[in-house]
């Protein structure tokens, strides 16, 4: 080594070796020990209740494992959307269950997506007597427990008057204690191949608006899209009914003898759930819309307003789609709240999941196994709505170079 | 002084005195209250409908909710307990509001079960534990003796519930219900949970130690993806299968242990939210000051990241507090469960929107304080941001 490297003081010492020193001083030595305690700690809980139960089972012979779900349920169930009677089986039970919290899920978070949004704005609007009724909605439905909510709504379904004198607002739908009846039209083949052709119509035109955009990026004009979406969103749909014959019945509900016959049907305790978590849940979405439209930057605004654009154009081109940005993440959690809140629903008799494994494990004993069904399918919807909500953030956010 | 506007105008700009003009006002329209109710109510066509249909809406609501509430309502009917005769209340269902219910139940609806003659005892209880709400809420009380201030109420308040000393009779803990198990499952859920779900966040944060953080991670994602229910299904039916044999614990300390992991979780992803976003440069000066972890975390970070956090952590309380009616659903009977039995006998059955309106108010009553509580404490922190 040169003699004026060794002049350096730099070179003078060498660096502290970064070696492991079996000595408590050692951060890495004292982490490992740290989590090993920790780690042993809580394996031995988990061990203790583990033995316990397992000892618990064998004293009280219940046999574990999930073969019950082959059974016969004998479980009377009141709405299934799929074919479903008590000589079914658990596992088909169950099912059902999971179908009525999707179904009950999915259309909360849609409806209460729309109300809560359109309170958000209500709230922030010009006219003071529409901004202080959103402000009471939002301050008053907050702040009462949703169960108690439900139940209201419940009673107050309940309250409604039998089938004979049923309230009958318009046409033939009649509000009674039996739920909501309303005419439907009678489903026929025809009428799912219509659906399907509406389907493929909003994909094509998905797909068709991709096109004209990237034709105008490349030249600078824009084919008209309307008179295509037309002819894919009604054209088509119309087309396939026309040509599968057309049919059309329209199914009304009419009252015979102590019940109605005939109809479709909502019954009260959906009917007390959905209005219940879409009325609750609203009120949180539109503080949250509220907050993300003040968090636009009011100069946005009045730029928006220089350009000439209405305030109906201001808030729909300029400062949604910015506010989207910071109201997409809490209302992620939202959505989960609604979905984990549906579980309410057995409270009220809305057969749901929580509700017929519950059913199901006071039927056949099967605790572990039935809570661990309810939590495994939660699971798995709150993960898929947080991967769902996640990719659409990322595909909002702001494009930086 | 200056001279005021009249006099400044005797003299025009070509030195010729010109009459003095009185000061001109603002058109009557645009100021006072018909100037705001121009701009506010009545802008434009479309804000005037608007204006016009709610102002419709809000007034024929009113008026039937006056007439059911008030004006027809049943505020007494004959008769008590067994032998009392709704039928007053019946010949109104649907006009009328059946006040006579609350009347009849109030106690029950409070206290549940606990013996009538004793009642004074939950009723203090309830007192307690709003005193010692407001106390906890003013900043000149945050210091080290709110802790003992708390271990005394909270003792206090079992010794009332319980009793069986100083002469009190002993009350089973079956028989508690109402507004104090509301109050008690929130108050220890929260107080238990917040000081784990410190912890828990602070875990959750080791970089250095992987097996902590994931447990943590494990931990808090498991709770939080699953709804309560199923923490109180677990605690009412898998519980007594955890415990060796012989040993039993009851049902509300088996739904309060839910209750505090379950919003453990919830508070630890507010707390490290203040975690986050302490700057760097505080953990760094507490390092550089030579501090160990436990310091570091209990003089330098802690103090500053919950204090960030507070208005959110209000919320998550409220929600618990919203959240603690669930333990109706295993048949504990706290406030909102009350008013669900108390229209259980015959006689009342029917009325249970007069009886959960009642709850409502109560609930609301707290939670719209600790709500308001929590936006004023926003607005003061934030005070040196506003323009």
């Amino acid at each position: 080594m040169p003699q004026d490297a060794i002049a350096d003081p730099r070179y003078a010492r060498a660096a502290p070796r970064r070696g492991l020193r079996l000595s408590w001083r050692d951060p890495t030595v004292r982490s490992i020990v740290w989590q090993m305690v920790i780690i042993g700690l809580v394996g031995f809980v988990v061990w203790w209740l583990v033995s316990n139960t397992m000892r618990n089972l064998e004293v009280r012979r219940i046999a574990t494992g999930f073969g019950f779900l082959n059974r016969e349920a004998g479980l009377p169930i009141a709405e299934a959307m799929i074919p479903y009677t008590p000589a079914d089986t658990y596992a088909r039970a169950l099912l059902v269950g999971i179908l009525n919290t999707l179904r009950v899920a999915v259309i909360g978070i849609v409806l209460s997506t729309i109300l809560g949004t359109l309170v958000g704005i209500a709230r922030l609007a010009q006219n003071w007597l529409l901004a202080k009724l959103a402000a009471i909605y939002v301050e008053l439905l907050r702040d009462l427990p949703l169960l108690l909510q439900l139940l209201f709504w419940y009673a107050l379904m309940q309250g409604l008057p039998g089938p004979r004198q049923a309230v009958n607002p318009f046409g033939s739908v009649f509000l009674s204690n039996r739920g909501i009846k309303f005419p439907w039209i009678a489903w026929e083949p025809a009428h799912t191949a219509a659906l399907l052709a509406l389907l493929a119509g909003i994909a094509a035109t998905v797909l068709l608006a991709r096109r004209f955009t990237a034709q105008q990026m490349a030249t600078g004009t824009r084919p008209k899209l309307w008179p295509w979406g037309l002819a894919l969103l009604v054209g088509l749909p119309a087309a396939v009914w026309v040509v599968m014959g057309a049919p059309f019945t329209i199914d009304a509900p009419v009252l015979r003898g102590f019940n109605f016959q005939g109809g479709a049907t909502i019954t009260p305790e959906f009917a007390a759930l959905l209005l219940g978590l879409v009325l609750y849940t609203a009120a949180f979405i539109a503080e949250i819309v509220r907050a993300g439209i003040l968090a636009v930057h009011t100069g946005q605004w009045e730029a928006a307003g220089a350009l000439g654009l209405s305030r109906g154009e201001q808030l729909r081109l300029i400062i949604l789609p910015q506010a989207l940005r910071v109201i997409i993440p809490p209302m992620t959690s939202q959505y989960l709240n609604i979905t984990k809140n549906s579980s309410l629903a057995v409270a009220i008799g809305y057969q749901d999941i929580v509700s017929i494994a519950n059913t199901t494990l006071n039927q056949t004993g099967q605790a572990i196994e039935g809570i661990a069904i309810i939590m495994a399918v939660y699971l798995t919807i709150s993960l898929s709505i947080s991967l769902f909500m996640n990719w659409y953030n990322a595909k909002i956010a702001l494009k930086e170079r | 002084m200056t001279s005021s506007p009249a006099q400044s105008a005797t003299i025009g700009a070509n030195g010729m005195p010109v009459p003095a003009e009185e000061p001109r006002r603002p058109p009557v329209l645009s100021v006072g209250p018909l100037g705001w109710l121009r701009a506010n109510l009545f802008s434009s066509w479309l804000n005037t409908a608007v204006t016009l249909v709610l102002a419709y809406v809000v007034i024929s609501w009113a008026l039937g909710l006056i007439s059911w509430g008030v004006i027809n309502a049943v505020w007494d009917v004959p008769g008590t307990g067994a032998q009392v005769d709704t039928s007053a209340c019946r010949a109104v269902r649907g006009e009328g509001a059946c006040w006579a219910l609350i009347g009849e139940k109030y106690r029950f609806i409070l206290f549940g079960l606990y013996p009538f003659d004793e009642q004074w005892r939950p009723a203090l209880v309830v007192v307690i534990f709003v005193a010692l709400y407001v106390v906890s809420a003013m900043r000149r009380f945050w210091n080290r003796w709110l802790g003992l201030v708390w271990m005394a109420a909270l003792t206090v308040i079992g010794v009332l519930m319980w009793g069986g000393v100083f002469g009190l009779r002993f009350v089973e803990q079956e028989r508690w219900g109402g507004l104090p198990i509301t109050l008690i499952l929130s108050t220890f859920g929260i107080a238990l949970a917040f000081p784990l779900s410190i912890l828990v966040a602070l875990g959750r944060r080791q970089t250095s130690m992987p097996a902590v953080k994931a447990l943590c991670v494990v931990y808090i994602e498991l709770i939080r993806g699953v709804p309560l229910i199923s923490l109180l299904f677990m605690a009412s039916v898998m519980f007594p299968l955890f415990l060796p044999e012989g040993m039993n614990i009851d049902k509300l300390l088996r739904a309060q242990v839910a209750i505090i992991l379950f919003a453990a979780a919830y508070l630890a992803e507010v707390v490290r939210g203040g975690l986050q976003a302490l700057p760097k440069g505080q953990y760094e000066a507490a390092d550089a000051l030579g501090l160990s972890y436990w310091q570091k975390t209990g003089f330098i970070v802690l103090p500053q990241a919950l204090r960030l956090v507070i208005p959110p952590l209000v919320n998550t309380f409220i929600g618990m507090f919203k959240d603690t009616s669930l333990v109706l659903i295993i048949g504990i009977f706290d406030l909102l469960n009350t008013a669900k039995t108390s229209i259980i006998e015959p006689a009342w059955q029917g009325f249970g929107i007069e009886a959960y309106l009642f709850v409502s108010a109560i609930y609301f009553v707290f939670c719209f304080a600790m709500s308001k509580y929590s936006q004023d404490l926003e607005a003061e922190f934030n005070r040196h941001r506003r323009r």
